[in-house]
């Protein structure tokens, strides 16, 4: 049953993933338009709109979101592809091991960065 | 064998032969095997076996689709040879082949054993914790027509393998427990006469279980019953995840109606003969 729990959150994780996507779609490209989330001159990708949105505590729990989603979400599938290499038990376990080592490792460093961001942004530099 | 105005049409049989002991890797020999409508590629076998080569080797016992013993490769497509005819597939070559996925024994005869270790894994049978009905029944389960047909076509498969041959998965992951095994486990598991769905859960949801599944839906192209693996494949993957987050129905397997004798028989049924045993 425990492939039952890793494909059931690998199908949770893509609808996150999904809605996350439909957002950042939302704020970077119509977001011209609408200014929504981008109340700076520039567009939305600009520095000033984008350190506002990292100061944003919101944007900072969603990036820390989408990136732990994105991580597991295509880990999962590669581990997938290459455990229909039909590789033996103990080397389908290196595999398991080293991914969440990766990934673990990934969303350390990603977790940080939008965490430094969001401090950065907060204290006010914006340029 | 209906005879035509034209006579018998000479058909090439490119088939892909393999002996252990004297042959390093297989190879084709083509036999021109004269063929009339009607007949079938394993009466055409028949035909090379008894008049050009004796020492062709393959599987079969009831020459009507029931048995599932002369599965193979006909022009690329896994299927019955009983249930082929040659002039529906071919007109000048008809190419024949073991089916793929499985180990070759000799000739056109797969090793099935793999197939049937997986398909006893997942356990397919009735299972309930009344283990004395089971062995010594003394009575009947009401099950309704609707509970029945839940299942009913899931049935009908007979463990032919061309399922299993078809299976693009099972073809890179040899240990994947494939569309045969998978779909007698849905086959079970929808019975309401069961009580074993989450021993079978235990094996469906590993890692080479019911989700290595692409939903190619080859299997169900191709299976010559008529069966759709790749449905009971999705079902089965979703009462795995409902029974792992909890929501689905708690199931009872159904009640016993009553003892041999007690129902209440139809009128003007004779009665049963006795008993011999």
């Amino acid at each position: 049953m425990r492939e039952t729990k890793y494909w059931t959150w690998h199908m949770a994780a893509g609808v996150v993933i999904l809605f996350l996507l439909g957002l950042h779609m939302l704020i970077m490209h119509v977001g011209d338009i609408t200014h929504l989330f981008a109340p700076y001159a520039g567009g939305a990708v600009s520095k000033a709109n984008s350190l506002y949105r990292d100061g944003l505590l919101f944007f900072t729990i969603t990036y820390i979101l989408l990136l732990g989603v994105a991580l597991y979400h295509g880990l999962y599938g590669l581990r997938t592809i290459l455990f229909e290499l039909t590789l033996k038990p103990a080397a389908e376990k290196a595999v398991s091991f080293v991914l969440f080592i990766v990934g673990l490792g990934l969303f350390g460093l990603g977790a940080w960065a939008a965490v430094t961001a969001h401090a950065v942004a907060a204290l006010g530099v914006r340029g | 064998m209906p005879e035509t105005t034209n006579g018998p049409r000479q058909v090439n049989f490119h088939v892909l032969r393999y002996n252990p002991e004297t042959d390093r890797a297989s190879y084709v020999k083509t036999y021109q095997v004269p063929v009339r409508p009607g007949m079938t590629v394993l009466d055409g076998l028949h035909y090379i076996k008894e008049n050009l080569d004796p020492t062709l080797a393959w599987r079969y016992s009831c020459r009507m689709g029931v048995c599932g013993s002369c599965g193979m490769l006909l022009n690329g497509r896994p299927t019955l040879a009983c249930n082929t005819q040659i002039l529906h597939i071919a007109t000048t070559d008809l190419t024949v082949a073991p089916l793929p996925n499985f180990d070759i024994l000799r000739d056109l005869i797969p090793d099935l054993r793999p197939m049937f270790d997986k398909h006893r894994s997942l356990k397919p049978y009735i299972v309930r914790a009344d283990e004395a009905e089971l062995n010594d029944p003394a009575g009947e389960f009401y099950q309704s027509p609707e509970e029945l047909e839940a299942y009913l076509q899931f049935t009908y498969c007979i463990k032919c393998g061309c399922c299993m041959a078809a299976c693009p998965t099972l073809a890179t992951d040899a240990r994947y427990l494939g569309p045969m095994p998978l779909t007698s486990a849905q086959r079970y598991n929808e019975d309401t006469r069961d009580d074993g769905r989450r021993a079978r859960g235990q094996v469906a949801g590993s890692s080479h279980g019911a989700f290595r599944c692409h939903y190619a839906g080859e299997c169900s192209r191709v299976c010559p019953k008529g069966v759709d693996p790749a449905k009971a494949i999705q079902h089965l993957k979703r009462r795995l995840v409902l029974d792992y987050l909890r929501l689905a129905k708690r199931k009872q397997p159904c009640e016993k109606l009553h003892g041999p004798g007690q129902g209440k028989p139809l009128p003007n049924i004779p009665p049963a003969p006795p008993k011999t045993v």
